[in-house]
């Protein structure tokens, strides 16, 4: 059994933008969290060393993380909001 | 330890079961079709529904099990807290806007949107079944643990409670209902942890945290060959003596009572430090301390042994800025306890001896995970495969994924996965304050690290204490009502609409969506009731290694494969299940833990299974698929 979503929209032409950018910010991300385990795993002592407002390496870089996956998150909406409106403006009422 | 039930808490947490209930009653005469059950309707406001993803993912194991985790092991819990947030971005940037627009009500209608294939419907309703009853067991048992201390009822009476609840609130108004407790319970959640995180900050450091800590005792004594045979203080007699590897612990009794310390120092200058010890006697009586539990004598630990505040050493802080708060800890010293068991005769004796660590190892990773002192490879890929499959789990659990039909559309999904990044990665900021909190504030139950939340709010007064105790129960009954509501959808709508081919009207299948969360909340308050002490972040642990392995294959290789089949992502969903759920029966930790065997005797050395079963998932959907080509092309 096939059946559609649970509610209606039109076309969405940003759909391939926001795969490819969404895609693109998933690497990046993949990137600084697999640093974060290497460095845990290569060279744990590292994770002790002060690097900004007396915060250890480890502190920092945990709080980074979930900062960046915040401010990323962000940046990808307004990004895809705005090619949202600019592909899809004519349309009016789409809401994907 | 005693806990003795607070009235206030008692008051709290019923007057939130009763708002509950009544929103439960206003919106069931407003759910009539299955949209409306499965999906509230595809209504709800996306700032609404991102703080309900919240609600939903904050389990009582992020709240209770990770704060414990600090409290306990330091840096190392805070791992959890992020790899859980980390598995959001998986979540933004990959999952939710294509799942919005491919599915309806279940994650299987995302899966079969353009294949329509038994199989798929099978395999995915099995994997969400399977992963949401490991979910749910620890969310049970955890029930039944917090209603014991805080609400003087057994263990069984927790699990009913809970359970009757939530079969009520699902059975009523379906995801509508579920999805305002857990609007409610994770704002209340986020709400209550900054203002406890706020207490922390304000109380600082201190060697004694408050006027009823106990302080640990050390007396000197006298080391004759390898045995202590008589202390300082007369008061004590010597009587017993237990070497083993490099510890030595003595036994001394004074007025009856036996206690154990631990010896340290070498001779002339031999010191007794304090333990905290349980004695399961041979007659069946269990001592805390040497004395029965009602004497009170298993105490709250978790102290600094020294504070260094500004480069001097001083005995307390007072009020810290956050970054201040954590620098002084790791130029400070803290006292933790490491526990060791032995016979003594026909008793088996539980020891908590004194472990001091420097304020840099709390605050780095080490003490729990082995990547340090005493790692080896093994221990190294343990951690890897936990990291990953935590970073790839979140967005493969169904009880999460079905949250993206109950917004209007995939722009919406996407800003309430922002707003939930955004609340959920706040509050695990905070476990980092509220565990080192309860760690240096006398709040540590040894026996529970999971109590550790809670009782650091006692620290700071009965209202406080008591409305946390009631979030926590909030906390496991809005993380169930979206389990239940994810495995009712799993059995009415794809097992028996889908696979099983039954027509029925739309009042039908709610009625079946109904019949389901009953039944699944039946199912759930046995398994509660049987798993009682069962180790609960291993379940939860095992929940998401499955929904890596066996769900996110399948996702991403259908967003960005074309050539996936359905007999590659229906084989690729039955072999993670099968890997990951083999890995970790045959694991030492299951051995060890589960099975009471010895750890060593495990057939495979590893715990955690992402690293070796998230891969399986991919190349058997990718081989799979490669040779099912013409067959589905054809088709």
């Amino acid at each position: 059994m096939s059946h559609g979503p649970a509610t209606k929209w039109g076309e969405d032409n940003a759909s391939p933008y926001k795969a490819r950018l969404g895609v693109y910010l998933f690497i990046f991300y993949c990137l600084v969290y697999a640093g974060f385990i290497v460095i845990n795993v290569v060279s744990p002592k590292t994770m002790g060393v002060s690097v900004i407002f007396g915060l250890n390496l480890a502190c920092a870089y945990g709080f980074g993380l979930i900062l960046l996956a915040i401010i990323m998150g962000i940046i990808y909406n307004h990004m895809c909001g705005k090619k949202e409106r600019e592909l899809n403006a004519p349309a009016g009422g789409d809401r994907s | 330890m005693i806990y003795t039930a607070s009235p206030l808490a008692i008051g709290i947490f019923v007057a939130f079961v009763l708002s509950v209930l009544t929103l439960s009653s206003y919106f069931a005469k407003k759910t009539q079709s299955s949209k409306g059950y499965y999906a509230a309707g595809g209504t709800i406001h996306w700032a609404v529904n991102g703080i309900a993803f919240a609600g939903d993912y904050l389990s009582a194991a992020s709240f209770l099990g990770i704060c414990g985790m600090i409290a306990f092991d330091g840096y190392d819990g805070f791992l959890y807290s992020i790899g859980y947030l980390a598995g959001w971005v998986v979540a933004l940037f990959v999952v939710a806007e294509p799942l919005k627009r491919f599915g309806k009500y279940t994650f299987t209608d995302a899966l079969n949107y353009k294949f329509g294939s038994k199989g798929i419907q099978l395999t995915a309703a099995i994997s969400t079944l399977v992963v949401s009853v490991c979910y749910l067991i620890p969310q049970m048992v955890g029930a039944g643990d917090l209603v014991t201390p805080l609400l003087g009822l057994p263990h069984y009476m927790g699990v009913i409670l809970v359970g009757a609840i939530v079969i009520f609130i699902v059975a009523t108004a379906g995801m509508t209902s579920t999805t305002y407790v857990q609007f409610i319970k994770g704002g209340l959640l986020i709400v209550f942890s900054t203002i406890l995180t706020i207490y922390v900050l304000r109380h600082g450091l201190s060697l004694k945290p408050s006027d009823s800590f106990h302080s640990l005792v050390s007396i000197p004594a006298v080391l004759e060959g390898d045995t202590i045979t008589s202390v300082e203080d007369s008061s004590y007699q010597v009587t017993g003596n237990y070497k083993k590897d490099n510890l030595h612990f003595v036994k001394l009794d004074k007025q009856g009572i036996a206690t154990w310390w631990h010896v340290t120092g070498t001779a002339p200058n031999v010191i007794l430090k304090e333990t905290l010890s349980i004695t399961k006697a041979a007659d069946g009586r269990v001592l805390y301390n040497g004395d029965l539990k009602q004497a009170q004598k298993f105490f709250q630990v978790g102290n600094a042994s020294k504070i260094v505040h500004n480069g001097k050493e001083v005995s307390e802080t007072g009020p810290l800025g956050p970054f201040e708060y954590l620098s002084t800890i790791e130029q400070s010293e803290i006292i933790r306890f490491t526990k060791s068991t032995f016979q003594d005769a026909n008793d088996k004796i539980t020891i908590w001896r004194q472990n001091p660590t420097s304020g840099k190892e709390v605050l780095r990773p080490g003490l729990k995970f082995k990547v340090d002192k005493g790692a080896d490879f093994m221990s190294r890929l343990n951690f890897v495969s936990l990291m990953i499959a935590l970073f790839f789990g979140t967005s493969a659990l169904p009880h999460i994924l079905i949250r993206y039909y109950t917004v209007p559309s995939a722009r919406d999904a996407r800003k309430s996965t922002i707003v939930a990044i955004g609340a959920i990665g706040f509050f695990y900021i905070l476990t980092l304050f509220m565990g080192l909190g309860a760690m240096l504030t006398g709040s540590l139950d040894l026996e529970s690290s999971n109590m550790s939340a809670p009782l650091l709010a006692k620290f700071f007064g009965i209202i406080l204490f008591s409305i946390i105790s009631a979030i926590a129960f909030a906390t496991v009954l809005g993380t169930v009502a979206g389990l239940i509501v994810a495995a009712s959808g799993a059995v009415a709508h794809d097992l028996i609409t889908g696979f099983m081919g039954k027509k029925m009207t739309d009042r039908e299948q709610v009625r079946a969506g109904k019949i389901s969360a009953v039944g699944v909340g039946c199912i759930a308050i046995i398994l509660g009731i049987l798993c009682k002490g069962m180790n609960v972040s291993f379940l939860v642990g095992l929940a998401f290694a499955v929904a890596a392995s066996a769900n996110l294959p399948s996702i991403i290789m259908l967003l960005f494969w074309k050539k996936t089949t359905s007999k590659g992502i229906a084989a690729s969903i039955v072999v993670g299940i099968l890997t990951s759920l083999g890995i970790i029966l045959l694991s030492p930790s299951t051995y060890g833990d589960i099975y009471g065997l010895p750890r060593s005797a495990a057939p495979i050395p590893l715990d955690n299974p992402g690293i070796i079963s998230i891969p399986l998932g991919y190349i058997t959907l990718i081989i799979v698929s490669l040779l099912t080509q013409k067959k589905s092309q054809t088709s």
